[in-house]
């Protein structure tokens, strides 16, 4: 028995030392076969959870087949011993040994052979497995796997962008602290909110698409205004832009619009040049010029001088050709005043702001240097270039004075001309590509006083212009900035106070000008201006109105002279009739336009408006009403109430 | 504005004749409208005489320019051709010369014309006659003096000067402060 035990032992320890081996041997298989296919691993998928399952469970499972079959063997020898061998537990290693044994027993010398058969078979299984996950499921998890990357690498420009950003932050701070030069490090540690100009912008858009689509997009909490306020707003961070600019631009056009035209005034329009007809022909100077290199085509079908400019290799200010007076760089929109007042030979004309020459030329190339132009420059180191250019081009039939255009009319007398271009003065809202400052620097001050000088001038131009001119007795007012108040209401003064009607200008395209905006009413035949716009038209901004005197001298100050008048009808009808003094108008919503200054909004005048107003029937009063007059009649009807508790008091 | 006086309308002919020779009857007597010569501010104008009438209310002192600024009186009380005058001449000119469009370039920068730059060069010029000087595309570029006549240009070596510069198109870039 001891000797059949001892015989036991020893085979079993051989058994064992077998059994170890050939474990070691399927472990060695294994761990192959784990270093061969790591994807493997990953590539598990649920077609292998039959016979696949995580260590701890195979263990458990294994351990309950065993409880139920102690004896199992089968189930231990193919797959279970390479398994079960590497997390025994000392207190199970007996039995698992004594199941090896066993096992080891039935077949000692195959058990090798199982052993790497089963290997075999478990290679072949897990390399089918990776076939499969190659083909179906390793693709989802490339993607996966990229897209992870891309979260990682977005995460970590985030973060960098953030870095730089409170670096910035920091980097302004210290320089608006650096007169100081006593840096307080903790005061840096908080960085003013920098705004991030690509997430402004696309907010301008969003807020924009959502104010198009009002209807549909609005979160219905939010007021329209909210969306104007904060699409205001963000204008303002993104171009720089001050409140009052950006009021006017929302105020002319609607939210996607505005923005348009804001993105279009930041780009400078396409350099034009206009050939100089008294000297060459267009089609030779394209020539000559494209000899030299330039890329031009003629500017449109609405010019028959004007030459559009791609690319040039050679400074274009500078070529013999432009020396010699060939052509005139000078933008498209300086062409149309011009062309709209079409002045004719043997003719006086008068240019009230002439410099630096580009539309006195032009007009002298149209009258074929017959007849008379007084170039006028009110300041004298402008007149030079004036000089410069009308000799250049070969101009003879100008006469250059340095006069304050209010002037004009008493040096020259009145009904001297027959007709006069007024390119006025103006906050050069139209071009602010230009001059940048604008954007930032206008203010309603800067505005009305523009609106002033306007206004005389083109008083004086009129009154320059003798009505019983047989070719002529017009006038053409234009300017490069798009507020209505420069425009529109100049001209609606003017049509008060002089015996001028609007006439078409006879320029094909163009927007019309305004009959009417925000609260201001003009006169009607103001459709027949011009107004020209960067985004539409590629111009800069502008406005063109052409007068045609009717009659010499000023309209009396009072409204009765203006019934008279066929052309000041409509407007008469517009005044109500009753108005003994055209300068205020009790049209609610109409601004009073007086020389000195008008103001839209909050003072006396509104009052008193609203007053008259209320006098009227209740139908008109409504129709008529708007925004502020509504607002201003209801404070003042506030007051009287809030007056009349007060002495009911008393 | 005033006429000028016989002496300066003599300095005024007698540079003219330089350049137009016999032409400068067509200068003065035109066929089309009668022309005159004004003197403001030192500076002598040609023009038409309904354009000098028209102008007669605007002061003195406003007046800037008008008509075409021909030259002008130096202090020193001689008189000087401006480039103003350069179609006039160009129009009446006795004697052209023409540059090679490499040159033309140099000319307006202010460089005296090089035997090298010389296109083309009418007969008979004389050495010290004034010239007008167009490119090859017959543009009047300015006008000079002669420095050599037409036969001494033949055998020149191309560094040598042809003519003398006085004014020429470039100006109006160059010295624009100073047309008036």
């Amino acid at each position: 028995m001891a000797k059949g035990e001892q015989a036991r032992a020893k085979k079993r320890k051989t058994a064992r030392g077998d059994g170890k081996l050939a474990s070691e041997a399927s472990r060695h298989v294994l761990r192959k076969a784990k270093a061969g296919g790591l994807g493997k691993v990953a590539g598990f998928t649920d077609s292998n959870a039959s016979w696949l399952k995580p260590k701890s469970k195979r263990h458990k499972a294994a351990e309950a087949a065993q409880v139920a079959r102690p004896d199992s063997d089968d189930s231990m020898g193919t797959s279970g011993d390479d398994f079960g061998s590497e997390e025994v537990s000392s207190a199970e290693e007996g039995e698992q040994c004594k199941n090896l044994l066993e096992s080891e027993e039935e077949g000692d010398g195959s058990s090798d052979i199982a052993g790497s058969r089963s290997d075999g078979a478990e290679s072949i299984d897990s390399e089918a497995d990776l076939e499969e996950g190659s083909s179906g499921s390793e693709a989802e998890l490339e993607i996966e796997k990229k897209s992870r990357l891309v979260e990682k690498q977005r995460a970590r420009d985030k973060m960098h962008a953030e870095a730089e950003i409170k670096d910035m932050a920091l980097q302004w701070q210290r320089e608006a602290e650096g007169q100081d030069d006593e840096l307080d490090d903790t005061s840096m540690i908080i960085p003013q909110a920098v705004p991030d100009l690509t997430e402004v912008k696309t907010r301008i858009a969003e807020i924009v698409n959502v104010l198009e689509n009002f209807k549909t997009l609005r979160n219905p909490a939010m007021p329209r205004a909210a969306y104007v306020d904060s699409l205001k707003h963000n204008v303002k961070t993104y171009y720089g832009y001050n409140g009052f600019m950006v009021d006017c631009i929302l105020g002319l056009f609607g939210p996607a619009e505005a923005v348009e035209f804001i993105e279009s005034s930041e780009v400078a329009r396409p350099v034009t040049l206009r050939t100089n007809t008294l000297k060459t022909r267009r089609r030779e100077l394209a020539a000559a010029l494209i000899n030299r290199g330039v890329n031009l085509d003629p500017i449109g079908k609405w010019s028959k001088v004007g030459l559009v400019v791609y690319e040039a290799q050679i400074p274009l200010g500078a070529t013999p050709e432009y020396m010699a007076g060939h052509y005139m760089l000078q933008g498209a929109s300086s062409f149309l005043p011009c062309m709209a007042l079409s002045p004719q030979a043997h003719e006086t004309v008068v240019d009230m702001a002439a410099a630096p020459g580009g539309k006195t030329t032009y007009l002298a190339a149209l009258m074929r240097n017959s007849g008379i132009i007084f170039a006028n420059e009110m300041k004298n180191e402008r007149t030079k270039s004036l000089v410069a250019n009308c000799q250049r081009m070969g101009v003879t039939n100008a006469v250059i004075s340095c006069y304050d255009g209010r002037q004009l009319t008493k040096v020259l007398g009145p009904k001297h001309a027959d007709r006069v271009l007024l390119d006025a003065p103006c906050s050069g809202t139209g071009v602010i590509h230009k001059d940048p400052s604008v954007k930032s620097s206008k203010t309603t001050n800067d505005i009305w006083n523009c609106v002033n000088v306007q206004k005389q001038l083109l008083l004086a131009a009129i009154d320059l212009v003798d009505a019983a001119s047989k070719t002529g007795g017009y006038i053409v007012y234009s300017t490069c900035s798009i507020m209505p108040e420069e425009n529109e209401l100049v001209i609606t003064y003017a049509l008060r106070k002089r015996f001028v009607k609007v006439v078409s200008s006879g320029l094909e395209f163009g927007r019309e000008g305004f009959a009417r905006y925000r609260d201001f009413r003009f006169h009607p035949s103001l459709k027949l201006a011009r107004r020209y716009y960067p985004h539409a038209h590629n111009l800069d901004g502008f406005f063109v109105c052409k007068l045609k005197k009717l009659s010499n001298g000023a309209k009396p100050p009072t409204g009765e002279a203006n019934d008279g008048d066929e052309t000041a009808k409509a407007d008469a009808a517009l005044q109500t009739g009753e108005d003994a003094n055209p300068v205020s108008v009790p049209l609610p919503g109409k601004p009073r336009a007086e020389s000195n200054g008008v103001r839209r909004d909050g003072d006396d005048g509104e009052g008193a408006d609203g007053r008259r107003a209320e006098q009227k029937g209740e139908k008109k009063k409504k129709k008529r009403e708007r925004g502020i007059v509504k607002k201003a009649r209801e404070e003042l009807m506030e007051e009287m109430r809030k007056l009349k508790a007060t002495d009911d008091a008393r | 504005m005033r006429p000028l006086t016989e002496e300066e309308a003599k300095m005024v002919f007698e540079k003219l004749y330089k350049y137009v020779g016999k032409n400068l009857k067509a200068l003065v007597e035109r066929s089309d409208e009668a022309h005159c010569f004004r003197l403001h501010k030192n500076r002598v104008y040609y023009m038409r005489e309904s354009l000098f009438r028209k102008a007669a209310p605007i002061a003195r002192d406003n007046l800037v320019a008008l008509g075409t600024g021909i030259g002008k009186i130096t202090h020193g009380g001689k008189f000087h051709l401006t480039v103003g005058a350069l179609e006039l001449l160009a129009q009446h000119a006795k004697h052209k010369i023409w540059l090679k469009p490499s040159s033309e370039l140099q000319f307006l920068y202010g460089n005296n014309v090089l035997k090298a730059g010389l296109g083309r060069i009418t007969d008979n010029t004389a050495a010290y006659s004034g010239v007008v000087i167009f490119n090859m595309a017959d543009v009047p570029l300015g006008f000079g003096v002669m420095a050599r006549s037409t036969i001494e240009c033949k055998t020149l070596d191309p560094t040598a000067v042809v003519a003398f510069h006085q004014a020429d198109v470039g100006e109006y870039l160059r010295s624009e402060e100073t047309m008036s």
